[in-house]
């Protein structure tokens, strides 16, 4: 039903995963025995109410932050426990985030944004921009690239950060409440974006509480109280 | 990691706040153009008092009466005072010198005190040197007008005189006073001649401008002083200045008792007061240098205003893929380049400092202390920055990026 999944491995993969916060004497459990796979070119939406810790899982998987129990694999690696360097090389080889906020840096130009990931890795500089300008240009910023974030509507702006998302090709894109910033308009936009992601194969997860952005994925999972309570293709 | 980008990265976050930076490399500036000028003002000081060492004379070697005046060698008026009543030093010794003859090439008594000068336009304390014609060729002091005075003048205790340049302009102003007379301890001298001016004589020692040269038989016979305040010798040449000394010693000692005079050389006192103005230079540099430490507390302090301003940022770079060092250095750099900027700043102000206040004093600015400086606010900026830079890397990415 969805992109053919390919059965062999997931690009992640979670088991048994917990979370748990201690504050004061009290112990709370943000997520409880959650184990999932996301596999290459799906594109799933992860909704819940605010406080179900659809967040927290989104960092677990994202590797911004670290589970209490629980094992996990990005791309066939082990991910269970990383060091914090670790951690950084793979988000960075293998990860996009798209947030809610674009977190653009300021006066700083569209282009520079998007090449701001690859500071962080090894590949030639030249390669990298005639890369950014293209993913700008396919994004309609091409006449944009030199422009900052204040100079840029908002839709442009989540585009940017959508550019900056692509640099590296990542394994699996992150899309915290995507359009959670925008108006109508601008929304759709990034929403037929993230729709034309998919039809490139691109593995995309979107965490939402927004029904509509939800119903563009293939496949939804739900959770409450740090449970999955349904995971179903549509 | 590309340094290059990085250190880009620093310069736009700096230009960014100009004012802000501005201010905060305010305390680096003050710091190093501090240190600099000080050092200058040491380094001008000491060139400044060499070269009134070669306006002395050279190779002059000093035998003063006693033991405890060695260092100051008769230039300081307290131990001329003390000599005047201690010193076993006496014209003897003055003749057995003089017949030695080489490596000792002139030899010049001094018997100093304290007088009152009189004119018809004044009096004024002064400070009379009683010599013979040596003197004025050993202290190299020249007669400007009229003449310094002579054997003749020496053996018939003439009463004659030759002035500073300063009692010619306090006593005789407007008029010329060769040939005009004044009064020592209400002795009247006939003025023959003025000196050649010595110096601006702001710095320490008694105010050679001021002095009144008179023949030392005239001294002992008119104005009865008697002890020799210190007698100067000079060698033929600079390298037998040590063997001047122990031939002075040896002729020295057939009359005098060893702790009963001491024999230095100018090189002895200029290396002392050397020292002392270097320590001096040390000193003023380390008390300067506290003010660059006060401007590294700036840098940190702003360091760490701009790390928790930039907390989404840190927490933004960290999901992108930095690592915790890649954001260390990222700060550290920053950091380095406010303070080593604000090194450039305050080196270039504290050259042209230096240069400017050469009109007023001796400023010499050193290549060494310019180079101190700048290592000494590039390491600030590494010490200062590194408590903001590692609280940076050790950010959380979710809590950065949850932070408004």
């Amino acid at each position: 039903m969805s992109n053919k999944p390919t059965k062999k491995t997931p690009v992640l993969s979670l088991k048994n995963i917990t979370k748990d916060y201690v504050m004061g004497d009290e112990t709370l459990h943000i997520l409880k025995n959650i184990s999932l796979n996301i596999y290459a070119g799906e594109l799933v939406s992860i909704v819940g109410p605010s406080g179900s810790g659809k967040s927290t899982l989104l960092h677990i998987m994202g590797l911004l932050d670290r589970q209490t129990s629980g094992e996990l694999f990005l791309a066939g690696e082990d991910a269970t426990s990383l060091t914090e360097d670790k951690a950084a090389k793979l988000r960075n080889r293998y990860i996009g985030f798209i947030f809610q906020q674009f977190n653009l840096l300021n006066r700083t130009s569209a282009l520079e944004n998007v090449l701001l990931p690859t500071l962080y890795n090894d590949t030639p500089d030249e390669e990298e921009r005639v890369k950014a300008v293209k993913l700008l240009t396919d994004l309609g910023l091409g006449e944009r690239i030199h422009n900052k974030p204040n100079q840029l509507s908002g839709g442009q702006q989540q585009r940017v950060a959508i550019a900056r998302a692509l640099i590296n090709d990542p394994k699996i894109i992150f899309a915290d409440e995507p359009t959670g910033n925008l108006d109508q308009k601008n929304g759709h936009e990034v929403l037929s974006i993230i729709k034309d992601l998919h039809k490139q194969g691109r593995t995309i997860v979107i965490v939402t509480h927004d029904m509509e952005l939800a119903s563009v994925a293939k496949r939804r999972i739900r959770i409450l109280d740090g449970q999955i309570v349904e995971d179903k293709q549509l | 990691m590309n340094y290059a980008v990085l250190t880009k990265s620093a310069l736009i976050s700096i230009l960014r706040n100009k004012l802000r930076s501005f201010l905060t490399t305010l305390g680096v500036i003050i710091g190093v153009l501090s240190v600099i000028l000080l050092t200058s003002i040491g380094n001008g000081l000491t060139v400044f008092v060499e070269e009134q060492f070669e306006n002395l004379g050279s190779n002059l070697l000093i035998i003063s009466p006693g033991e405890i005046v060695s260092e100051e060698g008769g230039f300081n008026p307290d131990a001329a005072a003390l000599s005047l009543t201690t010193s076993k030093l006496s014209e003897k010794d003055v003749d057995n010198l003089k017949r030695a003859g080489y490596p000792l090439s002139a030899v010049a008594p001094v018997i100093e005190g304290s007088i009152d000068i009189r004119t018809e336009q004044g009096k004024r304390k002064g400070y009379s040197l009683a010599t013979t014609p040596d003197y004025s060729v050993l202290r190299n002091t020249k007669a400007v007008s009229g003449r310094f005075f002579s054997d003749s003048d020496v053996t018939g205790n003439r009463k004659v005189a030759v002035i500073g340049n300063k009692i010619k302009e306090k006593l005789f102003a407007g008029v010329d006073p060769v040939g005009a007379s004044l009064t020592i301890n209400r002795v009247r001298f006939e003025v023959i001649g003025v000196a050649e001016k010595k110096s601006s004589g702001s710095f320490g020692g008694p105010d050679i401008d001021s002095t009144v040269y008179i023949p030392i038989s005239t001294a002992r016979s008119a104005l009865s002083q008697d002890k020799v305040s210190y007698i100067l010798v000079q060698a033929a040449d600079k390298t037998s200045i040590e063997r001047g000394k122990e031939r002075i010693k040896e002729i020295m000692s057939k009359r005098l008792q060893e702790e009963d005079f001491s024999v230095t050389d100018q090189s002895e006192i200029l290396k002392t007061i050397q020292t002392i103005l270097s320590t001096l230079t040390v000193g003023l540099a380390g008390i300067a240098a506290i003010s660059l430490v006060v401007g590294g507390i700036g840098i940190m302090n702003i360091m760490l205003v701009a790390v928790s301003e930039r907390t989404r940022e840190i927490g933004l770079r960290k999901a992108l893929g930095a690592t915790p060092n890649n954001i260390l250095v990222q700060f550290l750099i920053e950091a380095v380049v406010l303070s080593t900027l604000g090194g450039i700043i305050g080196i270039i102000l504290g050259i042209l400092g230096a240069t400017a206040i050469t009109a007023f004093f001796p400023a010499t600015p050193a290549l060494n202390s310019i180079l101190l400086a700048f290592g000494v606010s590039f390491t600030t900026g590494v010490i200062f920055g590194v408590f903001p830079a590692r609280k940076a890397a050790s950010l959380s990415p979710i809590e950065a990026l949850r932070y408004e």
